[in-house]
């Protein structure tokens, strides 16, 4: 038999197959069903439907309020989320109030008009992000926003070609703004992931985009004149937090795709799927990541020249490109860092990072991973290099069953932030929910 | 009465006639289909999934998109061969991402994965023949022009 006819045989036999297994799938999944109505309401009322280490308790501070990137808090509790879109009011920047103290948002309002992902609450003074520019509003003692309509330009003409544009943003102790502007390009290609289109020399994204820069956040209207470039060879950093104890910023890479979509000769489905590592950095002013030169390869613990610039997926890359501090596994992407400094949480949390990470979708036709929360333990201001996963279960899988298509994950943790009792909040963007995760002995 | 035998016959005959025609214009069909699906794992799966669902924010869906189940099959092609760098608009998202082009795709190759694309998952949208990739080829290469 050819070939072709065997396949059509099969093709067939699949179909009856198929209709077999979709009654089966149905009885099961009706079962399944009859227990989970039973059961699921008590999970969800008890942990959000999270998996989390023992003595932690979750549950839904908010749902549906919309595409929820980042998120701030204020010290009253009150609790500001950044929206990639305009929600079902149409408003971009969401205020949402616990008033009688249950854990759960009641009084919730909101106000903007431009998309974008970062917020961050300093006093009074709530700064939030569209893809191109940074804003001011001031909140009054009640953290009820002054000016919705009129906010202060902080920074604008940003860089916002579509891919990678979030500007994120965090401060430092001096008041200083550093802002993510993400490189929209994959690696650099002459053609942006167009196979066999080789890297540019130099990548001339590199001068406005793919790092951070630093601003003042008490001057207005600043473009990239006023700024300055504070580290560069950063692909999209979503993520970044300022770690007051050792004083530095620390910032979360999403590394390049497509390894072997345009390499299949170096790299297969398998080593696509493990390759390159998500990197987290400390950052000194002046470092190079080495984005789009190099990318991390996680288990080898070594920068390899990337393909567009003649790498062979061994060759090393130079060693003038800073190390990641943690390497996480591939395409994971990581959202949101935020440093703990609590006292609710147990000792080992404290000065600690937690991580968000989205869930992947380049591991395709592998099963995706990420979707999860992880916390990184410090000590002395220094990662120690471990992680581990902190809460998990936001894609609506539970024990080992994976999500294979990206879409269909239920939540993708986003934002993150420390309430003023030692909580953590985390964000959703799909549809907009926020857990609350508490520690009680 | 033998005259009726005859009738029976005919009907017979025409009955296992049409049920042949069918299989083989549904076999041709499905081998179309093996042939786009082969094209869609080795091109298209990791960005648009193997569910046809796309990822948020970046790559558009193909399962329950109207562009993939609409009419606009020069559109269809021309994105499959050109690739597509520009913000997407569909069913109320949007999507940032940059598609690769495919300019190595040949016209049949095209039918097949966009037959594939159009009838797979929820989609339940007309084939694509050779003969309409071509027209369209032809009119996209009119358009550059």
């Amino acid at each position: 038999m050819t070939n072709s006819k065997k396949n059509l045989l099969n093709y067939v036999f699949n179909i009856f197959q198929i209709k077999q297994q979709t009654y089966m799938k149905k009885g099961i999944l009706f079962l399944f069903l009859m227990v989970g109505v039973l059961s699921i309401n008590v999970i969800a009322q008890e942990n959000a439907g999270l998996e989390l280490p023992a003595g932690f308790k979750a549950n839904l501070f908010a749902e549906n309020i919309g595409s929820t990137r980042h998120i701030t808090i204020s010290a009253s509790g009150v609790l500001f989320a950044k929206l990639n879109y305009p929600n079902k009011d149409g408003n971009t920047i969401v205020r949402l109030e616990d008033v009688n103290k249950d854990g759960i948002a009641e009084k919730i309002s909101g106000w903007g008009k431009f998309g974008g992902t970062g917020i961050y609450l300093k006093g009074t003074s709530l700064y939030a992000s569209s893809n191109e520019a940074i804003f001011k509003y001031d909140l009054n003692s009640k953290d009820e926003v002054i000016n919705p309509l009129a906010p202060v330009t902080i920074v604008s003409g940003l860089i916002d070609r579509r891919q990678h544009n979030s500007k994120s943003i965090t401060f430092d102790k001096a008041n200083n703004i550093y802002v993510n502007i993400g490189a929209y390009s994959n690696a650099c290609q002459v053609e942006d992931r167009k196979a066999g289109s080789q890297g540019r020399v130099p990548c001339d994204i590199l001068d406005s985009a793919g790092g951070i820069w630093k601003f003042d956040g008490s001057k207005q209207n600043q473009t990239y004149k006023d700024g300055k470039r504070y580290a560069t060879g950063l692909r999209n950093v979503v993520g970044l937090d300022w770690n007051t104890q050792a004083n530095q910023l620390f910032v979360a890479q999403h590394g390049r795709d497509q390894l072997n979509s345009f390499y299949p000769n170096l790299y297969n489905d398998a080593q696509n799927a493990e390759l390159p590592a998500e990197t987290f950095y400390a950052i000194n002013e002046g470092d190079n990541a080495g984005w789009p030169y190099v990318y991390y390869d996680p288990s080898a613990h070594k920068k390899i020249v990337s393909p567009e610039y003649g790498g062979d997926g061994k060759k090393e890359g130079s060693s003038n490109y800073i190390d990641p501090t943690v390497a996480f596994p591939a395409h994971m992407a990581p959202m949101a860092v935020l440093f703990y400094t609590g006292n609710q949480f147990p000792e080992k949390y404290k000065n600690g990072a937690f991580i968000t990470f989205h869930g992947s979708w380049n591991r395709a036709p592998l099963p995706q991973e990420g979707f999860f929360v992880a916390f990184v333990p410090f000590k002395n201001g220094k990662a120690t290099g471990e992680w581990e996963i902190f809460a998990n279960g936001f894609a609506g899988v539970i024990d080992g069953v994976k999500v294979t298509n990206t879409s269909k994950a239920k939540a993708r943790p986003c934002g993150l932030a420390q309430g003023p009792d030692g909580s953590i909040y985390v964000s959703d963007d799909t549809k907009g929910a926020i857990f609350k995760i508490s520690y009680s002995k | 009465m033998g005259n009726k035998i005859g009738i029976n016959s005919i009907y017979k005959i025409g009955i296992c006639f049409s049920i042949v025609m069918t299989m083989s214009v549904t076999m041709l069909n499905a081998q179309n289909l093996i042939k786009g699906k082969k094209i869609f794992e080795t091109r298209c799966l990791v960005c648009h999934q193997a569910d046809g669902g796309g990822v948020p924010n970046m790559n558009p869906p193909l399962d329950g998109s109207t562009g993939v189940n609409g009419k606009d099959i020069v559109r269809m092609v021309k994105i499959v061969t050109n690739g597509l760098d520009e913000r997407v608009a569909l069913d109320g998202m949007y999507y940032n991402n940059a598609m690769t082009a495919n300019p190595d795709l040949k016209a049949d190759a095209i039918a097949d994965v966009l037959s594939y694309i159009r009838n797979s998952w929820s989609n339940k949208a007309g084939l694509v023949t050779v003969a309409q990739v071509n027209a369209a080829l032809l009119k996209n290469k009119s358009k550059k022009k």
